[in-house]
């Protein structure tokens, strides 16, 4: 969408963190344009479904392409772009609900082909369009709509579910931090394979938590995010997994491994051992 | 007396050489000119099981897989036991006398298939073997399996001399061996062979390189029987620059990833079977309101949920007519022969391109896995249909307005939002009632640009007409043929397009007293469709796993006829 348009009535919450996100991603998408010279129109943007995959129609300035696709299916519509056109620039967004509940069977399938692309979620704990109900990074006992009695799944961790699946580049960040988020969504997608950038993108309404995530001196409440050291070596999955078990929400680049090959450069390897035949070869193989 | 066609069913247990002995023969009958169709049924297991398949072998072009068996060959008691009274009286049943004895019906012969494979030197040859003794009962010259064996075996490789005379003589075994027993079927008649060059090949296979020859470049699936060959058949040989093919995870990878490889320009397919094509609901729905171009081919199998896996039946029409909620009305293409696997293959992509859109593409199992002879394709005559690409500026809005507009291309100007929410014309989410009325219709009002009139008609100034669909083409067409010949005023109807209809046909319909549908489901789906149209349908229904027997049709088409005749005269 890149200027007003007035049929288009979608509003994020006032103060949602998909706000931060949204700028986020335009930046790290005008930085590669301004970078590699490659034109706007070479991004694809591929949403889920919820306030998160609004996301697609509310980018501002010259527009990337959309994909508005279907709940939970954002990351194999991505494959089928990618593997289409190697060349494009392909990101995923989506949020906590559409990315892990519904869409969970897809992360390990695209983790194990090191689809190359970049999936920026939008976690917020709660599912916000349909109006709070509890998603699979509600905190255990906490009572939403859909939990009246307190939730009584376990919370998941999604940075170690996907250090686990073996996603090649994990990112945690903040939608609060704007540039520093634009910088992990451009390593994300600089990264050969397939990357995730999980960021923390509260919801005003249903689950505010950027107390929570920033910290309140008056209140006494501890900041719950945490920058990942320095001296953190991004090709040690061991160490990353220990950095977890602090608990709290770091921010920085837990995982990254420099070394597998993308799918796409899987599939052009693998040309080298195949024996393309033409059509009419493969007619004429039938013939008696 | 001379023979103009004889069908050998072959059963035992999975792995004993049954499929094998059946397209061998089918092989060798079609070297020397005859026509050959095979049809296969298979246990839903890899080792053991029951299994049997069909070869129907004849001096002029096939439509079924024939409904009187001439020749069983049994591998085990048990296959004969279950197949013995589908022989013909006047028909041979050939044992394995290696695995079990067969007193009391004078219709057998024990062969020792694999004593004598041994024998020769060959233990492969056991098929060789039973191939010799059909041709004896057939008085097939010697000289004609003897030229399938050089040609089949001459593969410039140092033992291909050995393989030649060990397969020779154990053919030669077979037809000594049963020349003693005194049994012979008749002499068939001496082929006919086309003036024109010719393939053999499965359903499936065909439905692939019909795909390829039209242009396909991205392909990916998940096995499921029947389908399972066809993903095989692409990840072989839609390799290459530009080109992909995979095995994804799931059928609703399969789907979603199509509708981003058409949506990012490519001709996109995938390939499925009834529990896969369940799966793929909710993302056609999505290719039908973002309008992307994409083809998905079910291979009907029996039943619902996991169902009959391996036998054949046409009861997915309603599922790929309306596959999604919200109001859509896929376009769908049935083919009825191995031909048409190729032809409706092409067709199906061209469609996607031409309308924007996902296109059904129907087949069975008893085509999936049918070998037949067919004429070879002129691939000079096959065009690569693209659709049309959106070459201006950006600002560009994709959805404006009724009719189909071009399309953008990633990479290129004109980004716009393929959005499976109802939009605006930029693609943008709306609830405007004037954008849904305005969407619906353009959706709706694209199927015109598939419209054709191409079918087949025959004795068309009858009031009451047959009309099948799909795999039910065949023994449909033979039955047709009979009733005529006897007389039976009855006239023919068929397409490969049951969405949209080719209009002239649908007005031809229109005027009948009776268009009776041959179709293998329980429902009558497709006389439904019809009725829908305004069409004086009745469905002939069968659900048996099965594909019809000529004689069935022949009989129920003849009693319908008399039934409306009398109704109609009042008496």
């Amino acid at each position: 969408m890149s200027k007003k348009n007035e049929e288009y009535d979608f509003k994020w919450c006032p103060g949602c963190g998909d706000f931060g996100v949204r700028r986020a991603l335009e930046m790290a998408m005008i930085d590669r344009l301004e970078e590699t010279g490659l034109p706007i129109e070479n991004n694809v943007v591929v949403a889920g479904i919820g306030c998160s995959g609004n996301l697609v129609h509310l980018l501002e300035g010259s527009q990337p392409y959309g994909f508005h696709g279907i709940h939970g299916r954002s990351l194999p519509i991505s494959l089928g772009v990618k593997m289409a056109r190697p060349e494009l620039n392909v990101v995923v967004v989506a949020g906590d609900g559409d990315f892990l509940s519904i869409g969970g069977e897809h992360i390990g399938p695209q983790a194990a082909r090191n689809l190359n692309v970049c999936a920026v979620i939008m976690d917020n704990g709660v599912y916000g369009l349909t109006k709070g109900q509890s998603s699979p990074t509600t905190k255990l006992g906490e009572i939403t709509s859909s939990t009246p009695f307190g939730k009584i799944e376990s919370q998941l961790n999604p940075l170690e579910l996907y250090l686990t699946l073996g996603v090649s580049f994990i990112a945690s960040g903040f939608s609060g931090q704007v540039r520093p988020l634009a910088k992990l969504i451009t390593q994300g997608m600089e990264h050969k394979g397939f990357s995730i950038v999980h960021v923390q993108s509260p919801c005003t309404t249903y689950n505010d938590t950027f107390e929570l995530l920033k910290g309140n001196v008056q209140k006494g409440i501890e900041p719950g995010l945490w920058e990942v050291p320095e001296d953190h070596d991004t090709s040690d999955k061991g160490a990353a997994q220990q950095l977890l078990q602090q608990g709290g929400v770091p921010v920085g680049v837990l995982y990254d491994d420099t070394f597998r090959p993308s799918m796409d450069q899987q599939v052009e390897q693998m040309w080298a051992r195949a024996e393309p035949k033409t059509v009419q070869e493969l007619v004429d193989a039938f013939e008696f | 007396m001379e023979m103009r066609d004889f069908v050998v069913r072959f059963a035992g247990e999975g792995g004993q050489g049954v499929v094998t002995s059946a397209e061998g023969l089918a092989q060798a009958a079609t070297q020397v000119g005859y026509h050959a169709l095979t049809f296969a049924t298979f246990p839903s297991q890899i080792l053991g099981g029951p299994t049997w398949t069909q070869a129907r072998i004849a001096v002029d072009a096939i439509l079924s897989p024939g409904d009187d068996v001439d020749v069983l060959v049994a591998f085990n008691q048990d296959a004969y036991d279950e197949h013995n009274s589908e022989v013909r009286d006047e028909g041979v049943i050939i044992f394995n006398s290696n695995e079990f004895q067969l007193e009391g019906d004078s219709r057998g012969f024990g062969l020792p298939f694999d004593e004598l494979a041994r024998s020769t030197g060959n233990n492969r040859a056991a098929n060789m073997v039973i191939i010799g003794a059909l041709a004896h009962l057939v008085d097939m010259p010697q000289r004609y399996l003897e030229e399938f064996v050089s040609k089949r075996f001459t593969r410039g490789r140092s033992g291909d001399e050995e393989i030649i005379r060990s397969n020779i003589e154990a053919m030669t075994l077979g037809r000594d061996h049963i020349s003693e027993s005194g049994l012979a079927l008749g002499a068939l008649a001496a082929p006919n062979p086309p003036d024109f060059a010719q393939i053999m090949l499965k359903g499936n296979e065909a439905l692939a390189l019909g795909a390829l020859a039209g242009g396909l470049d991205f392909y990916v699936g998940y096995p499921i029987s029947p389908a399972t060959t066809i993903l095989i058949y692409m990840e072989r040989n839609l390799v290459g620059e530009g080109k992909f093919a995979h095995q994804v995870s799931s059928e609703i990878e399969s789907i979603t990833a199509i509708l981003g490889a058409g949506f990012a320009g490519k001709k996109a397919m995938t390939a499925t079977a009834g529990p896969g094509f369940s799966l793929m609901s909710e993302g056609l729905g999505l290719g039908w309101i973002a309008e992307i171009p994409l083809v998905v081919v079910d291979v009907q199998r029996g039943g619902p949920a996991t169902g009959l896996p391996t036998k054949t039946e046409q009861s997915d029409l309603m599922a790929c007519m309306f596959p999604a909620h919200g109001d859509v009305r896929m376009p769908v293409i049935a083919v009825g022969t191995v031909e048409e696997c190729f032809y409706g293959a092409i067709k199906a992509l061209t469609w996607s391109e031409r309308y924007q859109g996902p296109v059904i593409l129907m087949t069975e199992m008893s085509l999936a896995e049918r070998v037949q002879n067919i004429a070879k394709p002129d691939l000079s005559q096959v065009e690569d249909r693209r659709r049309q690409v959106y070459e201006g500026t950006n600002g560009y809005h994709r959805y404006a307005g009724l009719e189909l507009s071009p399309m953008p291309i990633p990479g290129n100007p004109g980004a716009y939002v393929a959005n499976g929410s109802e939009h605006d014309d930029m693609g943008d989410t709306t609830h405007l009632a004037s954008r849904h009325i305005q969407m619906t219709e353009r959706r709706f009002g694209k199927l015109k640009l598939l419209e054709e009139d191409e079918y087949e008609r025959d004795n068309v100034e009858e009031s009451i007409a047959i009309m099948p669909w799909g795999g039910s083409k065949g023994p449909a067409l033979e039955a047709y043929n009979q009733l005529k010949a006897s007389g039976v005023p009855v006239g023919w109807y068929y397409t490969m397009y049951l969405n949209p209809l080719p209009p002239k046909l649908l007005e031809e319909l229109k005027k009948k007293d009776l268009v009776i549908v041959p179709e293998l489901n329980y429902q009558g789906q497709f006389a439904s469709i019809l009725r829908s149209q305004g069409v004086k349908a009745e469905a002939i229904t069968q659900y048996t796993g099965l594909p019809f027997k000529v004689r069935d049709l022949v009989k129920r088409v003849t009693e319908v006829t008399e039934a409306v005749r009398k109704e109609a005269a009042g008496v």
